[in-house]
C-alpha cells in the first residue's frame, strides 16, 4: 500500500511524457517483384507448365522501430525510394505489414493524394458525401459542415459540375477542404503543401499552422529539409528501408544535408 | 467479430453512398432513368415469346411469366456477378489512397444491382395481373429463392472479385461460363419438354436453375421443390464461406497488384 502512495505522489514531479499515439516495432514490408508481370490466367499456366513463375522479393522497409507522442510534428526524409511513402501508407492503414506491428491510437486523416476517392463523373457537391463517407464521416455531420467546405474550397458554382472538368487545382482545393473538415487528430503530409495557386496556399498553410496550435500529430514526407526545419520539431532518416538517424529535426535535418546532398 | 461488426457500422453510411453512386451514375445519362429497368426486362420478355411460344407446348401456364420468372433471376445473377467481379480493380485508385473496409466494394455493387432487380419485379407483377395467372398463398414460398438469390451472386462475386485482382482475363472467361449458365437455367424452354434428355445432370447440378423452378412454383401457385431448396441454399451458403474466407486471405494483397 505505501508504495501506491508514493508512485502517485511522484508523478506529477516528473516531466509527463505525453501519450503515445503511434508505435512502430520492427515494421518490415515486402514486395513481390515480379521481374515480368504475370497478371492474366493463360499467362499463369503458360509459366506454370515452362515453371518460370520467379518472383523476386524486395523489401521496402526493414526493421523500422519508433514511436511518436501526441502533438510532435514528424518530418520523414530521405531520397527516392527510401520506403517514406510506403511507410506513411502502411501508417494510414492501405498497406499491410509483412512484419512488425504498427499501432495507430487515434483518427488519421492522409493527406497522400489529394482527392483519390473522388468519382469524376459524381458533381463536387457528391463528391464531398463520397469523400467524407470514405473519410468515415456521418452523413448529419457533412449536412452540417458542407457550406464551410464549399466556402473554404472557393469552387462557387462549379461544385455542381462534374469533377472530370475540374482543372487539378480545383480537384485538390476541393479534396483539402474534406479533408481538413473534422480537425483530425493525426494528419499524414506526403508534399501537399503546394496545393492550388498561391493564395489558395497561403490559406492551406494557413489552416495547418492552425491545427498545429491546437496541438495536431503530423507526419510529413518530404526531400527538401527545409520544410522539415520550417514544420516539425522531430524527424527521421529513411535508407533503402531502414532507419538511419532519429532525433531532433535541426540536428537531423544538418546531418541529412551533409551526409546525402552535400556529399555528391 | 465484434470489432468487424463496428467498423462495418462505422462505413454503413459509406455502403449507403456507393450504392447511390451505382445507381445514380449508371441512369445519369439516360432519358428514360429508372424506368429503363423495367422496359428492358419487358422488351426481351416480348421478343423470347414471339420468338420461342412454339417451345412450350399446349400447357395452361402463361408463357411471358414463365419466360420473366427465369429472366429476371439470371439477369440480376448475370449484373451482380459481373459488376461486383470489376469492383476490386474499379476502384484501384481508391483503395491505394484511403483505408476503407474492402469488401465494402463488391458488397455496394451487388446490393445496388439486388436493389434495380427488386424494382423490376413491378414489370412481373404487371405481367402477371395481365396474363390473369392465379396469385395462391404459395406465392410467400417466393421469399426464399428471393433471398438465396443475393447470396448466392455475392459469394460467387466476392470470389470473381478476389480473382480478378490477379488475373486479368478472368473477366472473359466469366462472360462464357456466365452464357453456360444462362442456357442451363431453362429460361424460355422446359426441361420435360426436351425430347430426350441426355444430360439432365447439368439442370441438377445448376444453382441459379434450382431458384429459378421454386420461383416459379410460388408464382404458379404450386408448392416449392425440396430438392432444388436445399440444393440452393447449401450451394449459396458455401460460395458465400469460400468467398468470405479467400477475401479475407486475400485482400491485403490488392494493392500489390492493382
Amino acid at each position: 500500500m505505501p508504495e501506491n502512495i508514493v508512485e502517485i505522489q511522484e508523478k506529477p514531479k516528473k516531466k509527463k511524457p505525453k501519450k503515445k499515439v503511434i508505435e512502430v516495432t520492427g515494421l518490415g514490408v515486402k514486395f513481390n517483384m515480379a521481374e515480368q508481370k504475370v497478371d492474366s490466367l493463360k499467362e499463369y499456366f503458360i509459366r506454370l507448365v515452362h515453371r518460370k513463375l520467379k518472383y523476386k522479393e524486395f523489401w521496402a522497409l526493414k526493421d523500422v522501430s519508433f514511436t511518436i507522442r501526441k502533438g510532435d510534428r514528424v518530418g520523414i526524409l530521405g531520397l527516392n525510394g527510401a520506403g517514406k511513402s510506403t511507410l506513411l501508407k502502411v501508417i494510414a492503414g492501405v498497406l499491410k505489414a509483412t512484419e512488425g506491428t504498427v499501432t495507430v491510437k487515434e483518427s488519421v486523416v492522409p493527406l497522400l493524394e489529394l482527392g483519390a476517392g473522388f468519382d469524376k463523373d459524381y458533381t463536387g457537391a457528391e463528391n464531398i458525401y463520397l469523400y467524407g463517407s470514405m473519410l468515415g464521416y456521418k452523413r448529419e455531420f457533412i449536412n452540417e459542415k458542407f457550406d464551410e467546405i464549399v466556402e473554404f474550397s472557393e469552387l462557387g458554382d462549379f461544385i455542381n459540375v462534374p469533377v472530370k472538368n475540374y482543372s487539378s487545382g480545383m480537384r485538390a482545393r476541393l479534396g483539402f477542404s474534406i479533408a481538413t473538415i473534422v480537425d483530425p487528430q493525426i494528419l499524414i503530409l506526403d508534399e501537399v503543401l503546394s496545393v492550388g495557386d498561391a493564395k489558395f496556399k497561403k490559406k492551406s498553410a494557413n489552416k495547418l499552422k492552425k491545427m498545429m496550435k491546437d496541438g495536431v500529430t503530423v507526419l510529413l514526407v518530404s526531400h527538401q529539409s527545409e520544410q522539415v526545419r520550417q514544420i516539425c520539431n522531430k524527424a527521421i532518416i529513411l535508407d533503402h528501408g531502414r532507419l538511419v538517424d532519429s532525433g531532433k529535426a535541426e540536428e537531423v535535418c544538418d546531418r541529412y544535408e551533409e551526409s546525402y546532398i552535400n556529399k555528391k | 467479430m465484434l470489432t468487424a461488426f463496428r467498423n462495418f457500422s462505422k462505413y454503413r453510411y459509406l455502403l449507403y453512398e456507393l450504392i447511390k453512386k451505382d445507381i445514380k451514375l449508371k441512369y445519369r445519362s439516360s432519358v428514360l432513368g429508372v424506368l429503363w429497368t423495367l422496359l428492358e426486362p419487358l422488351l426481351t420478355m416480348i421478343v423470347l415469346t414471339v420468338v420461342f411460344s412454339g417451345l412450350l407446348g399446349k400447357g395452361d401456364e402463361s408463357f411471358p411469366v414463365y419466360i420473366l420468372c427465369g429472366r429476371l433471376l439470371y439477369s440480376f445473377f448475370s449484373t451482380g456477378t459481373k459488376t461486383a467481379l470489376k469492383s476490386i480493380r474499379k476502384n484501384a485508385s481508391t483503395i491505394k489512397k484511403v483505408y476503407v473496409p474492402k469488401y465494402m466494394y463488391p458488397l455496394a455493387s451487388t446490393m445496388s444491382s439486388y436493389l434495380m432487380f427488386l424494382i423490376s419485379l413491378i414489370v412481373l407483377v404487371g405481367v402477371v395481373l395481365y396474363e390473369k395467372v392465379t396469385i395462391t398463398t404459395a406465392i410467400i414460398g417466393s421469399i426464399v429463392p428471393l433471398i438465396l438469390v443475393f447470396f448466392l451472386t455475392f459469394g460467387v462475386g466476392l470470389i470473381l472479385s478476389v480473382l480478378d485482382v490477379f488475373f486479368r482475363d478472368l473477366e472473359y472467361l466469366w462472360t462464357v461460363v456466365l452464357m453456360l449458365i444462362m442456357y442451363t437455367c431453362a429460361i424460355f424452354y422446359k426441361v420435360e419438354s426436351l425430347k430426350s434428355i441426355t444430360n439432365e445432370w447439368i439442370f441438377k447440378i445448376n444453382p441459379l436453375y434450382s431458384l429459378i423452378v421454386n420461383f416459379r412454383n410460388a408464382i404458379f401457385g404450386r408448392p416449392l421443390d425440396m430438392y432444388h431448396m436445399w440444393y440452393a441454399m447449401g450451394f449459396s451458403a458455401v460460395v458465400m464461406l469460400i468467398g468470405s474466407f479467400l477475401f479475407y486471405k486475400k485482400q491485403d494483397k490488392f494493392i500489390l497488384y492493382i
